[in-house]
């Protein structure tokens, strides 16, 4: 399985990536920014950071780097493409997904453990996955999901909600809603899903030194899927 | 040319910046502050003689890159 993870400047979840994506299997390349072409790969991984320093909006100047048209026409052609926090952000500001990342409803930072429902498990990302719920970490200041009621129309009619914010046991309420994320949206896909985007970070629960492996759940259950 | 444009938030779409923003004024007593929405302002020089065609240039740079229109709104308020 060969896997590739762009680097856009501020970006700075892009080398756990890399720790996490060699310890379950990939054959993992660093791809910068500016360059043109896209190593052969099964797996393409946007990482979470702050790239270009989220100026004029999260995710919109890395939308339009050099690498992004290889990754765009890679994910159209039906790659598996995954973008975690601001990786997740520049997936909306590409088009690739519906939607935008909006400031937290509270104005805040938030860094914190929470619970995410898996809600569909008919894709590559989560089929097998046993359980019902992750423990995950988030760490974002624009993670409110948004997006127009059209839009939700078409996201509920394919089944596009991969991940909610939830409690321990799968419950769905605004109490574990940590940004005001629209119907507690966590993560989405494409139509096809073999897209994915999502605010948690399962790169930072692989290992038992860390505060949890739900992370090393996802990327097991992934390596295999892929095969 | 030198074209002027500013971006703002849709009506519908929650401004928490504005808000903590309205919160501060009134915190330093302007009370009678209700509302603040926040936004952003461009000033692009444009190497180009024909107003027209600037502005559907600038109009173009807008649906493309300087609005996001799921949430936002833009307006060309000056050219010279």
């Amino acid at each position: 399985m060969n896997s590739s993870v762009i680097t856009f400047p501020g970006s700075n979840c892009d080398r756990d990536m890399d720790v996490a994506l060699k310890k379950f299997g990939f054959k993992n390349k660093m791809v910068w920014h500016n360059d043109i072409e896209l190593p052969k790969s099964d797996l393409v991984v946007l990482p979470g950071g702050f790239s270009y320093g989220d100026y004029l909006r999260c995710g919109a100047m890395a939308s339009k780097s050099k690498i992004m048209q290889s990754v765009i026409n890679f994910a159209k052609s039906g790659g598996f493409l995954m973008g975690i926090c601001n990786g997740f952000q520049i997936l909306t500001e590409t088009k690739l997904l519906p939607g935008i990342l909006l400031r937290n409803k509270h104005a805040e930072f938030i860094c914190k453990n929470v619970f995410v429902k898996i809600n569909n498990t008919e894709n590559n990302y989560f089929k097998n996955i046993k359980k019902k719920t992750l423990e995950l970490h988030i760490a974002h200041n624009e993670g409110n999901y948004f997006c127009s009621n059209e839009q939700m129309k078409e996201i509920e009619d394919h089944n596009q909600i991969a991940l909610l914010y939830s409690d321990e046991n799968g419950e769905i309420n605004q109490n574990c809603n940590p940004n005001g994320a629209t119907k507690n949206i966590a993560g989405i896909f494409n139509k096809k899903k073999n897209i994915l985007g999502m605010m948690p970070h399962p790169e930072r629960m692989i290992d038992s030194a860390l505060s949890g492996e739900d992370g090393s759940i996802f990327f097991k259950n992934l390596v295999n899927n892929l095969k | 040319m030198k074209i002027k444009v500013i971006v703002t938030l849709k009506k519908s779409v929650l401004d928490p910046q504005g808000t903590v923003v309205q919160q501060a004024l009134n915190g330093m007593g302007f009370n009678n502050v209700n509302d603040v929405r926040q936004g952003k302002f461009f000033e692009i020089n444009i190497n180009e003689k024909d107003q027209k065609k600037a502005e559907e240039k600038v109009d173009e740079m807008c649906k493309k890159l300087l609005a996001n229109l799921v949430i936002e709104d833009y307006k060309i308020i000056g050219s010279q």
